[in-house]
């Protein structure tokens, strides 16, 4: 099969000098500083993207105003595009002669930029179906009762979300963790410093170290599929649930 | 609703708006403002200039090499996303939990990721290295690879997009039909495939985006050889760093109203889908 053979090479190269040459490979200062930086960064990423992904899916329910539709549409936008443009974009408004003064370009802020801007529909996304069937007449209830709104939104609205909230997390996580195509213009891949790392992975094949390459690739693949594992146990209990 | 709904309802006014002004806000900062710059550095210099930067020879070539990548790869990958979600939604066997979780792998794993993991197959020390170049076969660092990368990339959105629509329409149509001495493959052209072509068709929309705009798995298989192995996004990467950034924004533009159609008609087939 085409995923399941190419994804079987990949580790076996990865472990191909055995366990140590794996284990020096993954924790070499290079490799390591990539995946924490990567790790750290998606984490924050996706916490960002949680809490504004969330907002936006309740203001595109919730609220009524000119233009909806048109908002609705380009949450999309991040998926549709290209992410080498979504990069090159970045770079030509936050970076040096951006027209704002603001100037991120080869920073980890940077990076943080790139990925917020690719997983932002994840979350939107999972939230959205979610919201627009909830029952709206327990939030009702709780107001018409003296809740005051933070409180109908805290025990009321976000329990609902909540499997929905997580499982776009997850989604957008597992994106975060192998992005590559937004990241490598605008961070400038500085070792130490913002290179993530599927980008590490692409300098150790162009300088033909495919087995380094290969064990950094398995540890990365082995965090985004625990990524997707824990989604789709989310699912499934909610599944379970609405049964 | 009632005058006390209303009641209800005006409290929350003023926060409406302040999350109203927060989404928006973080929506244009993240998405509209970088769109509108492409579109600015691209014709910066005039509408003639743009045309000229777009239309070099090599960017010509990446641009048809682009689009026999999704005329191959989208295809290919509608019928198998077809046949396995008609698997996975309508058929018991075994092994059917590890197939499903395998089809989303594409999802967790970083471009970069599989297009080492297909030098490692296909390259010349990979595991069909040498059978491969005895019989004069080319796969890493020519389109065959690119295109083996794309679809291993683009795979599982048709799947994901019509099992829960599959899922939804049930089986008593299917049945009926069965009964009424219908053929297995009428049943799928006259009744399945009519309840299903929005959540296909919606499918096929993600898979030709994610084809058009596959940059890390082409780039690592296709060594940047320019003019014969260069896509539209491995071009604009090339000229960004060559200092043509009038290539690269061009490119890019190009890319971005592709990407445009795309969102406009995810937008319409999810409307579609919902009436």
């Amino acid at each position: 099969m085409i995923v399941l053979l190419p994804l079987a090479a990949l580790v076996a190269r990865g472990f191909d000098g055995g366990l140590d040459v794996f284990w020096r490979a993954v924790t070499a200062p290079d490799a390591k500083s990539a995946l924490f930086f990567t790790i750290g960064a998606s984490i924050v990423v996706v916490l960002v993207n949680a809490v504004f992904g969330t907002l936006v899916a309740w203001v595109l329910v919730r609220d009524e105003f000119r233009g909806r539709a048109a908002v609705n549409a380009i949450i999309d936008l991040p998926f549709a595009l290209p992410t080498i443009v979504a990069g090159l974009t970045l770079l030509a408004l936050y970076g040096p002669r951006g027209p704002l003064g603001i100037d991120v370009a080869y920073t980890r802020a940077a990076v943080l930029l790139a990925l917020a801007f690719v997983t932002l529909p994840f979350v939107v996304r999972a939230v959205q179906p979610v919201l627009m069937e909830v029952d709206r007449d327990m939030e009702d209830a709780a107001a018409s009762l003296g809740a005051r709104s933070s409180t109908v939104f805290r025990r009321i609205v976000l329990p609902n979300l909540m499997p929905a909230i997580l499982a776009g997390a997850g989604l957008a996580l597992a994106r975060c963790l192998g992005e590559f195509g937004s990241v490598v213009l605008i961070s400038g891949n500085i070792p130490n410093k913002t290179e993530v790392g599927s980008v590490f992975i692409s300098k150790q094949i162009e300088g033909d170290n495919l087995t380094g390459a290969a064990a950094v690739s398995v540890a990365l693949l082995v965090l985004s599929l625990v990524m997707l594992l824990v989604v789709g146990a989310i699912q499934a209990r909610r599944a379970r649930r609405g049964k | 609703m009632g005058s006390s709904g209303n009641a209800v309802r005006s409290r929350f006014a003023l926060p409406k708006l302040t999350l109203r002004g927060l989404a928006l806000g973080y929506l244009t900062v993240l998405l509209v403002f970088p769109l509108g710059m492409v579109g600015y550095r691209t014709f910066e210099h005039g509408l003639d200039a743009a045309w000229n930067a777009a239309t070099t020879p090599d960017a010509v070539h990446a641009f048809w090499l682009t689009l026999l990548m999704v005329a191959v790869a989208v295809p290919l990958n509608t019928i198998f996303g077809v046949g396995a979600a008609l698997l996975i939604a309508r058929r018991e066997f075994r092994g059917k939990a590890l197939f499903n979780a395998a089809v989303d792998i594409p999802f967790a794993v970083s471009p970069v990721v599989v297009g080492l993991a297909l030098i490692l197959v296909y390259g010349q020390t990979g595991w069909f290295g040498n059978d491969l170049a005895d019989a004069g076969i080319q796969v890493i660092f020519n389109p065959l690879g690119m295109i083996i990368a794309s679809i291993f990339i683009s795979l599982p959105f048709v799947v994901r997009e019509t099992v829960p629509v599959l899922r939804e329409i049930g089986t008593e149509q299917e049945q009926a039909a069965d009964t009424l001495g219908a053929r297995p493959w009428q049943i799928f052209w006259r009744i399945t495939l009519p309840a299903i072509r929005w959540g296909v068709a919606y499918g096929v929309v993600l898979t030709t985006a994610r084809v058009l705009g596959e940059f890390g798995a082409v780039s690592v298989v296709s060594g940047k050889l320019v003019g014969k192995t260069e896509t539209l996004p491995l071009h604009v990467q090339a000229a960004f760093e060559d200092f043509n950034l009038a290539g690269a924004y061009s490119a890019a533009f190009v890319l971005a109203l592709m990407a445009l159609v795309a969102v406009v008609a995810m937008q319409r087939l999810r409307t579609r889908e919902i009436a």
